[in-house]
């Protein structure tokens, strides 16, 4: 009887140094420390991002009244709504032409801050950051000062060229021009700041080694330079577009969607529906466009990006 | 000797009693015996005229014994709206919150019934026009009280010397300050001939075609005037009417006479347009002569605020009243109500009409004759007309009579405007009200 309690208290002994110690492993395994140090974050955005992510789900399946559930019938009465397919066209005209201007701008100028002796880089660098360090809440308001019907300061240079006035947002083509000059001006320094450090990772020797060969300076870009910054410059295009598509605060500014509706963009055109006119759950809907749209961006950049790091 | 012991079971349940009762009984103490009340009100334009409704709010409140905390809220930027809608959704804010004019119709189901509160003012104050009741009522149930801080009505402020110079108009002899106006021959045609004279003198009426507050409104009591409605008081679709295209062929003409940029106009750009001096008239409230008694002296002297011409169905001016309502699942809605009392009495309101100088409007009949409507200047009498003392035209609010769930679909998505602004960039009058016709469908949704 005493050897069977002596047993069993050595396996109990046992059982629990293991557990003890399968424990200590497992809370010293590097994964389980990033895990818990993410932790917090991961709170916040189930909790900021998530949770409402799926309330709005949520509203978008219930009537106007929002007391009974009504399932896709919201989708199907947008699909019908005329406004609403004007609201998707004018949305990927604004992301797709605003994102390939601010890559483009932002490439160019990356490329002359590059070429700048690093003395003076810093400066450039810092004052050319600034549009995008500036809430674009109150740049669009100076911007809206520039476009003014009233006291616009373009209008009033141009009248010495005897140019305009131009209806910056009384006109579609002008007003168009204007919501997605101002994103423009506001996004490139972030493809700037990106392209320039994806340029200061490329190494000279490919430059070298080119020259050596022959190579003139559009080959140098298309070979060496463009290749290099694939991966960073699919990235910040699929981030852009995003936060491009989703963008609010510019076209609420200066046009409030108009005129005709034709700036309107999903964002604005939820919060008129939604918050304006009180239906709560078609603004939901109207928000939620966005999802499908963006998911499919996102799937066709990101597996490009990751076929590139298998290359690599 | 008999001595009662306390076992631990009664000592353990007399603690959780008195904890609970300490805890559930907060407002029971000395100076705040009524206990705490929240308010929401609106952040008013006018430098210093809060402090109006601070002042009265802590009038009420010290002789009430009630602990008040308010917020101003900007209506920049649809602050209060979306407030409004976070409250409702949240079952929780503000005891008291100011709503603009469509909002107690749209969160009915949210709002404490008033008309304990409502029917006493009417017998002080007087009746209230008909807009205030089709906005604040609903099944005979008042849903909020109209409140006289931000109420207004947008109707035309003119340059004297503009109008008398080149459309020939005295608008100071057609609204005679301290008298009755004479317009007969005030209609939309003379507007129209005024509008086009001003326009050939380079001083155009300012106007907005935009998707905001002032371009619908002043829309709205257009196609009023000429009996256009496009959804009618029992909910049907009246677009393809002979009224809505006589209004529509209005606008039209009206359009070529105004700015070219106007379809992007908000609800500055009137005051903007009036402020530089480069227009003849506006339809605002008296705000901007308000700004530009302080930044352009010379321009303020000679604006004019009057009533709106008439047209084939009746005089209609734009009238936004404001109004407050009360949770119903609020904390403390005997004190909310005792208070919107005490902020709708006689002497409130003339307190909140004089320091907005004259811009607040009351909602009451007998509140409309108050002297700082006679005496602010300049020019002096300027703003005699303004609260309309002659009820000579019809205070109205655009897309009504249609049911107020779907009118206030109607204006916010600026439907009039839009239509009326397709019509005039070239698009035939059926592709114009067909178009309207879709989005009106659009919006009967339930």
């Amino acid at each position: 009887m005493a050897d069977v309690v002596v047993e069993r208290g050595r396996v109990a002994r046992a059982t629990g140094a293991r557990k003890g110690s399968s424990l200590r492993n497992a809370l010293g395994r590097k994964s389980t420390v990033a895990f818990f140090l993410t932790l917090p974050l991961i709170l916040l955005i189930l909790l900021l991002v998530l949770y409402p992510a799926l309330y709005s789900v949520h509203l978008a399946t219930l009537n106007k009244a929002m007391t009974k559930f009504v399932g896709l019938s919201n989708f199907t009465f947008l699909f019908k709504r005329e406004t609403f397919w004007m609201v998707v066209r004018q949305s990927c005209i604004f992301a797709i032409t605003a994102v390939v201007f601010k890559a483009l701008i932002g490439f160019i100028v990356a490329h002359f801050v590059h070429n700048i002796p690093a003395k003076g880089q810093r400066k450039w660098r810092g004052m050319l950051l600034v549009p995008w360090v500036i809430p674009p809440a109150m740049s669009t308001l100076a911007w809206l000062w520039l476009f003014d019907p009233s006291y616009s300061a373009f209008n009033y240079t141009l009248s010495f060229f005897g140019v305009g006035p131009i209806p910056w947002l009384g006109d579609t083509f002008w007003a168009r021009f204007s919501v997605i000059l101002v994103n423009v001006w506001y996004g490139a320094p972030f493809f700037m700041i990106m392209y320039l450090a994806a340029l200061k990772s490329v190494p000279d020797q490919l430059y070298e080694a080119a020259e050596i060969d022959g190579a003139n300076w559009w080959q140098k870009i298309w070979h060496i330079t463009l290749p290099m910054m694939r991966n960073i410059i699919a990235i910040t295009t699929l981030f852009s577009l995003i936060v491009t598509f989703a963008n609010f605060d510019i076209v609420r500014i200066l046009t409030s969607g108009g005129p005709l509706d034709t700036t309107h963009l999903f964002a604005t055109w939820a919060f008129q529906v939604g918050i304006q006119s009180s239906d709560i759950p078609l603004g939901a809907c109207v928000s939620l466009f966005m999802v499908p749209i963006l998911a499919v961006a996102a799937i066709f950049i990101l597996r490009d990006v990751n076929k590139r790091g298998n290359e690599a | 000797m008999s001595r009662k012991t306390l076992t631990r079971r009664q000592f353990v349940a007399a603690t959780a009693m008195s904890s609970a009762a300490l805890i559930s009984a907060p407002y029971v103490r000395g100076a705040y015996a009524a206990g705490k009340l929240s308010i929401g009100f609106w952040d008013h334009w006018v430098p210093g005229a809060n402090k109006a409704s601070t002042d009265l709010v802590n009038e009420w409140a010290a002789k009430e014994k009630v602990e008040v905390s308010i917020d101003y809220i900007t209506s920049n930027n649809k602050k209060i709206e979306l407030t409004a809608a976070a409250e409702a959704q949240a079952k929780s804010g503000h005891d008291i919150l100011q709503m603009p004019s469509w909002w107690p119709q749209a969160y009915s189901e949210n709002l404490e019934p008033l008309n304990d509160v409502m029917e006493p003012l009417l017998k002080q104050n007087g009746e209230v026009n008909g807009t205030v009741k089709y906005l604040g009522q609903s099944g005979g149930k008042w849903l909020a009280v109209p409140a006289t801080p931000g109420s207004q009505i947008k109707g035309p402020c003119s340059r004297i010397d503009l109008m008398k110079k080149h459309a020939g108009i005295d608008v100071q002899e057609m609204y005679p300050a301290g008298g009755a106006p004479k317009v007969e021959n005030w209609t939309m045609e003379t507007f129209l001939k005024a509008a086009e004279a001003c326009h050939k003198a380079g001083v155009p009426f300012g106007i907005g075609l935009g998707e905001t507050t002032d371009s619908v409104d002043t829309a709205g009591a257009i196609f009023q005037s000429f009996g256009a409605e496009l959804v009618n008081a029992k909910g049907d679709i009246t677009v393809k009417t002979d009224q809505v295209r006589q209004a529509m062929e209005f606008y039209k003409k009206l359009i070529a006479f105004l700015p070219p940029d106007a379809p992007s106009w908000d609800d500055a750009s009137n005051n903007k347009w009036l402020i530089s001096g480069r227009g003849a008239m506006i339809l605002n409230p008296p705000s901007a002569w308000a700004v530009a008694k302080r930044d352009a002296p010379q321009v303020a002297e000679q604006c004019w605020t009057h009533g709106f011409p008439s047209g084939p169905k009746g005089r209609f001016a734009p009238y936004l009243p404001y109004f407050w309502g009360v949770w119903s699942f609020g904390k403390n809605k005997e004190a909310a109500k005792s208070l919107l009392v005490h902020l709708s009495a006689p002497s409130s309101i003339e307190k909140f009409v004089a320091v907005s100088g004259g811009y607040d409007l009351p909602a009451y009949a007998n509140m409309n004759k108050f002297k700082t409507w006679e005496e602010e200047g300049p020019p002096k009498g300027t703003l005699y007309h303004y609260p309309d003392p002659h009820k000579h035209q019809t205070l109205s609010i655009a897309a009504s009579p249609a049911p107020p769930k779907i009118a206030q679909q109607i204006y916010f998505q600026a439907t009039l405007t839009k239509m009326a602004l397709r019509f005039a960039r070239g698009e035939t009058m059926d592709q114009a009200l067909a178009w309207a016709e879709g989005e009106c469908e659009g919006f009967m949704r339930s």
